[in-house]
């Protein structure tokens, strides 16, 4: 039986798990990415690698200790260095001895044979075509199920009344979803956690802050590798709304693509006409729509040397200034400590909190 | 009096200068370069780019701000694909975006879109579009555009034969012909690396003079003819899908499989994003192949002249003891 893994990223794993395991394949769990994760990484990977890369690294060595033969990731075709990956990786776990094969999708739009392929090369249990697609549709069922749930702790953990319960309920919530495996009990553990999370006992009156979360996919996705930037913020207090979820990007470049890329694009236009590869377009588009909905500050995390961003962030520069948005921006790598990026948070909050006090008695007495 | 077009004197300056210098001046406009790099240029452009950018992209908005004031018009295109397989590097693509939204009081700048994926003749659409700025005659920006595509044909042969892009533009202008060899050469070295870091002797520390005067031949990326290129294809699983980046580590692959030179040393800047991969492909590469020693060089903007130095006095002096010691053996 082939023994599969694939990178940790936030709570897919949970649907992808089960993908897999329905396609007869035993899944070696990725572990949670942690300073051991990294550590290993780091050691392995090219100096200039990007903070997803080393982690991903690391997960893979991990994985490979404890018998995974299988990679399972994804491809791509630039400009963003992603694209090549899977396969420097392969080559890097084989300069180590450790033997351990490559299922890359790249676009099944533009290869659609090839995609079918590897498709089938994933199908241990010699599924048909039509339960291999039930399977698919029942993984992405959950994975839209537990976008939902992780969109309603943004929500609900800065109302709060008693600190860590948000959090408490969207562990929870995590292993409903992992439990079930038809969709009638995916839709019955998401009814679950919509009522568990409107259970949370909150206070109506706190006045909440709302920020922007934008930047590149993996440091958004995976809170191991950005500090859990949104438990921290919503504990000060902010409501935070991120660009990116897994399901929207899926949507964006496997479908016809969701109204809010597009809407991101047309934003981002008079500042970066042209797609640069990773997300940086997103991010600038983004941040012009978080401004038009009068959110109080946008933050941008990505991973250091992360090509893409770094334009975005030239460019948000002007962005926040003809906005008037205030903009913060961390670039992660193996060095970021979270005591740091804490006070960094702290200060910012501070910052729009204030500006807030001040906008709303300036309306309040206007000379 | 002529309209004054900037050209800053790095990146695609060093790739295409003088097919960009026989087009404006077909069209009567003037073209204008800033210096070489200096360490006011590189202050400048340190002061105004994002830290985090690689030192080139720095570079270049140093040129850029030495360029400001003194002409009509900037000439940074969004070069995105220029022979259909291969783009460039995610920064390239945003370069005119981050030059406008960074720098202030800037003249205008020609940022057409040059992108062969997208239709026929692309080059030639968006020369058209250029030299209507300054032209309406369409044969009169046919003809300049002919003779630019001619003056870089030039060019590139002058460039494989052996010459520098510099001496290249020298010889072009029939100036002057090659200096006179220095010292005795007893080695051949591969320096593999962008041109734009490889030929700007600012950044690169000097580094192609002071292997010529430890006595070391220097092959660079314009002196690998493109069916060597074309050959290393099938042997990468993946092909690198940004222009330079292709080019450079084919260039590795050939060096390392057919030999022909003594070492190979891969020139490369901090934080640069798509050698962070070259440069692991081509370590990878060569522990499959130890008879050719390989040494990768990081610059930045804090590179000393003599750290460097002593590096390449080292790697010179370790190749040329293995060679003697191969030859007697």
């Amino acid at each position: 039986m082939r023994k599969v893994t694939f990178p940790h990223m936030g709570h897919s794993y949970i649907a992808f798990k089960m993908l897999m395991e329905d396609m007869g394949n035993e899944v070696i769990l990725p572990p949670r990415p942690s300073k051991k994760t990294l550590d290993l990484g780091v050691k392995y990977a090219p100096e200039f690698a990007c903070l997803p890369y080393k982690i991903l690294l690391g997960t893979y060595l991990e994985t490979a200790a404890k018998g995974m033969d299988t990679i399972v990731t994804s491809g791509g075709s630039g400009p963003c260095r992603a694209g090549h990956y899977a396969h420097l990786h392969q080559a890097i776990l084989r300069s180590l001895g450790h033997n351990v094969d490559l299922v890359c999708f790249e676009s099944p739009k533009k290869h659609p044979i090839d995609f079918y392929r590897k498709i089938q090369k994933l199908n241990s249990a010699r599924l048909s075509i039509r339960s291999v697609i039930k399977a698919i549709k029942r993984g992405w069922h959950k994975l839209k199920a537990l976008d939902h749930m992780e969109r309603l702790s943004h929500k609900i953990r800065p109302r709060e009344l008693k600190k860590g319960t948000t959090s408490k309920v969207y562990r929870q919530t995590q292993a409903w979803l992992d439990e079930a495996r038809t969709h009638e009990q995916i839709a019955e553990a998401e009814a679950a956690g919509v009522k568990a999370f409107q259970d949370i006992p909150q206070d109506p009156n706190r006045s909440v802050l709302k920020v922007g979360l934008v930047g590149e996919i993996y440091v958004l996705l995976e809170p191991a590798s950005n500090l859990e930037i949104e438990e921290t913020l919503g504990h000060m207090g902010v409501e935070v709304e991120r660009s990116m979820f897994l399901t929207g990007w899926t949507r964006d470049n496997l479908g016809k693509g969701t109204e809010e890329l597009a809407s991101a694009i047309e934003a981002a236009q008079p500042y970066l006409p042209e797609l640069i590869g990773g997300h940086g377009r997103d991010t600038v588009g983004h941040t012009v729509l978080y401004s038009k909905r009068n959110f109080d500050g946008v933050i941008q995390i990505a991973p250091f040397t992360c090509i893409p961003e770094i334009v975005a962030r030239t460019i948000l520069t002007k962005v926040s200034k003809i906005h008037n948005i205030p903009v913060l921006t961390f670039f992660l790598d193996e060095q970021t400590g979270k005591a740091g990026m804490v006070t960094r948070l702290e200060a910012f909050v501070d910052l729009l909190r204030r500006r807030k006090q001040y906008q709303a008695l300036e309306q309040a007495a206007p000379t | 009096m002529a309209a004054k077009v900037g050209i800053p004197r790095t990146l695609f300056y060093y790739v295409y200068y003088p097919m960009i210098e026989t087009f404006f001046k077909e069209l009567g406009v003037e073209t204008v370069t800033s210096h070489k790099t200096s360490r006011k240029i590189l202050d400048d452009g340190v002061r105004e780019a994002l830290a985090d950018a690689c030192v080139p992209v720095k570079v270049f908005f140093g040129h850029v701000q030495a360029l400001k004031g003194k002409v009509d018009f900037l000439f940074i295109p969004r070069v995105v694909c220029l022979n259909g397989k291969t783009i460039y590097c995610p920064k390239f693509l945003g370069l005119p975006d981050m030059i406008k939204h960074s720098l202030d009081g800037l003249p205008e700048v020609i940022d057409t879109r040059i992108d062969v994926r997208d239709e026929r003749f692309a080059i030639w659409k968006a020369f058209y579009s250029i030299g209507r700025r300054f032209s309406n005659s369409k044969t009169k920006i046919l003809v300049a555009y002919l003779k630019a595509k001619k003056t870089l044909k030039k060019y590139q042969k002058l460039m494989l034969e052996g010459l520098t892009p510099e001496e290249a533009m020298l010889a072009l202008q029939h100036k002057k012909q090659r200096a006179p060899k220095t010292g005795s050469i007893s080695l051949r070295f591969a320096v593999l690396g962008y041109p734009y870091i490889v030929h700007d002797n600012y950044i690169s520390v000097n580094m192609l003079d002071k292997l010529k005067s430890l006595g070391v031949e220097v092959i660079t990326l314009e002196q690998v003819p493109m069916r060597w290129i074309n050959k290393a294809k099938l042997k990468i699983p993946k092909d690198m899908f940004w222009t330079f980046s292709d080019r450079v580590l084919k260039s590795s692959y050939h060096f390392f499989e057919n030999g022909g030179v003594d070492g190979i040393i891969h020139l490369t800047a901090f934080g640069c994003g798509p050698d962070s991969m070259v440069d692991k492909y081509m370590e990878l590469k060569s522990k499959e192949h130890p008879q050719i020693p390989f040494m990768s060089i990081t610059i930045d903007e804090h590179s000393g002249e003599a750290g460097m130095f002593t590096r390449l006095e080292a790697f010179v002096d370790m190749v040329r003891r293995k060679k003697e010691a191969m030859a007697d053996a």
